[in-house]
């Protein structure tokens, strides 16, 4: 307790003391014995960690496992002849990528600032030095180039008509179905069985299949929890506490089951097909209560400051209730679909090689065996890199939309 | 209105504007809409079944099961019938479950805790655990623990000792543990009476010297004895064994956890905690400013401000969403039969597998997981009651 001096009392603000080294560390490490005890045990623990951890990777493992594979990772058993579809279906992506950065960030100056370019740059080292994207690099860095582009081109675009936005969102939406024909084949290309669609490719492509597939059903699901016709909210509250009391791979597992024996009898829709379903029908359920929690917080007077106006139920819904709602909750909604593409990984216990399904495959190949920790690393690198872009970009998305208010 | 009430003529076009006659149409429609789509599938699965020759019902459950377990709580033998083996898978769920919440909660609330760490290395430390641990799938962090780490123990001729307390081989964990199952549950029976009562005598004192301002000392003894009631307990009466490596590998005496278990609750725990830890992060950060000043002020030091003023305040916040995290973990356990541990959806995998009886299985396994839920949401809505303000 510092007492009070006639000099402290000025009213300057206080001075921002830049620590040196040895204070910051006096500061945070050793302010007392027992932040020093903490200090020098956790030090102790983590270096022993790292240490271990990095004289295996670098004298026991066999990384070899990875480069060698890279391809089945990726896109599964794919017929290799076919590859260039899955490129064109990379260039989609990522030139509808760089055109929504450009649309969607033409008013934001760091578009092309230096750490985004420094970005970039890394991407390009990275694929340059990583070794199983060396052999494609000469793919990978024009796509880089190409979202560049796109988002050069998007800015401009975007200054020149402000309404692109909802194009964008359209072009997005095609896209989806452009990826399901490059994938599957059909209308002129050779069709691709789905048992040969897989790893990263297949991951992806169930993940968003549930998103898309979940979001209708949530919202309905939640409006009629919500809604005021008592029949309309029980029957929702039964399906989405049932659904919620049940575990996933069980439902994965009885969705591959079953689905075909609530069919009419001989129908077997594909088993792709049956696994987006009953992962859509359980995050449906999940999905609900995070909009529910969105339709609570809107506070009531809006609903009646509508009604007041004159609109109707489903006008006010659509209007003025839901976009609210649905701002408020999009931190929980990414947030399920970061598990709904975590959950993708049950998938490879119902016998689909998507990337953990592929990685187990590979370790069960006898050239492999026992290089569990390389290839499950591997994976968990790809799978945290998604899902921490996926958190990052929801928390940018909710600071941006806290400054409108 | 004007129309006498009298002539109430049928109106179409009035009747179509009239909301009330809307929301009872919606319903209506609504509901034929499920019943024809209830009754569409039901009738196909009904279909179905005849075809396959197999009528819904549950007497199979008396059949027997024919395989065996590998680890369980009651006696089995591969001739009992399907119900007893389903009790079994029960049985290591519940395991896996208890000492699962148990954990995560002491994991969850110490790295949620140690966020607020004066330490900047804990702090950070925390932060990369909690960033790390939920944005990879529960089920990769489960192989890597089953195969990568327990995996890579040493066999049992080479097996690890930690202090000869406890030993560590491929095949699993062998701690000390008391010599008959009698008295371990004696022993746990008497953790959780002493825990129980230990926190109504401490609750008491601190009442007592809320009001009086004075006092306590007798709840101080009487905690006292109860603290000395249960070590005596513990070290005493529990005739512990403690496990013995054996010449050329294996291990005698003390529990074996086996490898897919002890690899299941690591994996449980790690990913579940870190959940926990953002809850209680967010319960802490929920409690303002001021009660942290307000108590530093009062001259407490910063363990007390903790433990006194401020995590009594965010157990309000913390304890609803705990009650969805404990129960992500108990379907999360559901993942183990991954690893090949007999946990109830295991044993319910084995027995449609064999019996052909998708339906009554998928009946009996959602009736098993609500229960195991609706039990935890029942203890944790108690004890969120308890912990509520009390308005006067």
């Amino acid at each position: 307790m510092t007492s009070v001096t006639p000099d402290s009392l000025s009213s300057a603000p206080p001075e921002i003391l830049a620590l040196g080294p040895v204070a910051w560390a006096k500061k945070n490490l050793f302010s007392d014995w027992f932040n020093s005890l903490l200090t020098v045990v956790i030090v102790g623990i983590l270096g022993w960690g790292i240490f271990r951890l990095a004289s295996w990777a670098l004298t026991v493992a066999q990384w070899q496992v990875i480069p060698n594979n890279f391809g089945l990772f990726m896109t599964g058993t794919f017929p290799s002849g076919l590859y260039a579809r899955i490129w064109a279906l990379l260039a989609v992506v990522c030139g509808l990528a760089g055109l929504s950065w450009g649309v969607l960030g033409r008013n934001v100056s760091i578009l092309f600032s230096r750490s985004v370019l420094i970005g970039l740059g890394l991407v390009c080292a990275f694929i340059v030095l990583f070794p199983p994207t060396r052999p494609s690099s000469l793919k990978l860095l024009p796509m880089v180039a190409l979202v560049a582009i796109a988002a050069a081109g998007g800015r401009q675009v975007g200054r020149k008509f402000p309404g692109i936005g909802k194009w964008v969102s359209l072009a997005w939406f095609l896209s989806y179905f452009v990826a399901l024909w490059l994938i599957g084949g059909g209308l002129g290309l050779t069709p691709v069985s789905t048992n040969d669609w897989g790893g990263l490719v297949l991951t992806l492509f169930t993940a968003v299949s549930g998103i898309v597939l979940c979001f209708p059903l949530g919202l309905l699901l939640a409006l009629g929890r919500r809604s005021a016709l008592p029949v309309v909210r029980l029957l929702s509250t039964v399906y989405i506490e049932l659904v919620r009391g049940v575990p996933l791979v069980a439902f994965l597992f009885m969705g591959q089951v079953m689905i075909p024996l609530f069919l009419p009898i001989g129908s077997r829709p594909d088993r792709i097909l049956r696994a987006v379903i009953a992962l859509a029908l359980f995050s449906a359920a999940y999905l609900a209560e995070n909009v529910r929690a969105g339709l609570q917080a809107v506070p009531r007077g809006q609903r009646e400051a509508a009604m007041s106006l004159g609109l109707n139920t489903p006008t006010t819904l659509g209007l003025i209730i839901l976009p609210q709602a649905l701002k408020i909750a999009i931190p929980a909604i990414v947030g399920q679909f970061i598990s709904l593409f975590q959950d993708t990984t049950l998938l490879s216990i119902v016998g689909l090689a998507e990337l953990l399904g592929i990685g187990k495959s590979i370790l069960a190949n006898p050239a492999y065996l026992g290089r569990y920790a390389e290839v499950y690393l591997f994976l968990a690198v790809i799978y945290w890199f998604f899902c921490y872009a996926m958190s990052l970009a929801s928390r940018k998305i909710e600071e941006k939309l806290n400054t409108e208010h | 209105m004007v129309h006498d009430s009298g002539s109430r003529s049928f109106d179409l076009k009035a009747m179509l504007r009239d909301e009330r006659f809307w929301k009872i149409a919606f319903q209506v429609i609504t509901l034929l809409v499920v019943l024809l789509l209830l009754s569409f599938f039901l009738g196909n699965l009904n279909r179905n079944l005849i075809q396959q020759g197999r009528a819904f019902g549950f007497s199979f459950l008396r059949n027997p099961a024919g395989f065996s377990i590998g680890e369980s709580l009651i006696q089995y033998r591969p001739n009992d019938p399907y119900w007893r083996a389903l009790m079994v898978g029960l049985g290591n769920t519940l395991t896996l479950v208890v000492g699962g919440i148990v954990l995560t909660t002491v994991l969850g609330v110490v790295a949620g805790v140690a966020s607020f760490s004066k330490n900047w290395l804990l702090q950070k430390l925390s932060r990369v655990y909690v960033g790390l641990v939920q944005n990879i799938p529960l089920l990769l962090q489960l192989f890597f623990w089953y195969f990568a780490i327990f995996g890579a123990l040493p066999n049992p001729a080479n097996q690890i000792g930690v202090l000869g307390l406890a030993f560590l081989n491929n095949r699993g964990v062998y701690i000390p543990w008391a010599s008959s199952a009698l008295l371990a549950i004696l022993g746990i029976a008497a953790t959780v009476g002493a825990a129980i009562a230990a926190l109504f005598l401490w609750r008491w004192r601190t009442k007592i010297r809320i009001e009086t301002g004075v006092g306590g000392q007798a709840q101080s003894i009487a905690l006292a004895v109860v603290a000395l009631a249960w070590l005596a307990i513990i070290t005493l009466g529990m005739n512990w064994t403690v496990p013995e490596g054996v010449e050329g590998g294996g291990v005698t005496g003390g529990l074996r956890l086996s490898r897919e278990y002890v690899a299941s609750l690591t994996a449980l725990v790690f990913y579940t905690s870190a959940f926990v830890a953002e809850i209680v992060r967010a319960g802490i950060q929920s409690v303002s400013k001021g009660q942290w000043e307000a108590a530093r002020t009062l001259g407490l030091n910063a363990g007390m401000v903790m433990r006194l003023v401020v995590f009594p305040q965010a157990l309000r916040v913390i304890i609803p969403p705990m009650n969805s995290q404990y129960m992500n973990l108990t379907k999360n356990s559901s993942l183990a039969f991954a690893i090949a541990f007999p946990e109830i959806y295991s044993i319910a995998t084995t027995t449609y597998n064999q019996t052909g009886r998708p339906v009554e299985v998928f009946v009996v396994m959602m009736a098993t997981y609500l229960t195991l839920c609706l039990l935890i949401t029942v203890v944790m809505n108690q004890f969120n009651r308890s912990v509520q303000f009390k308005e006067r």
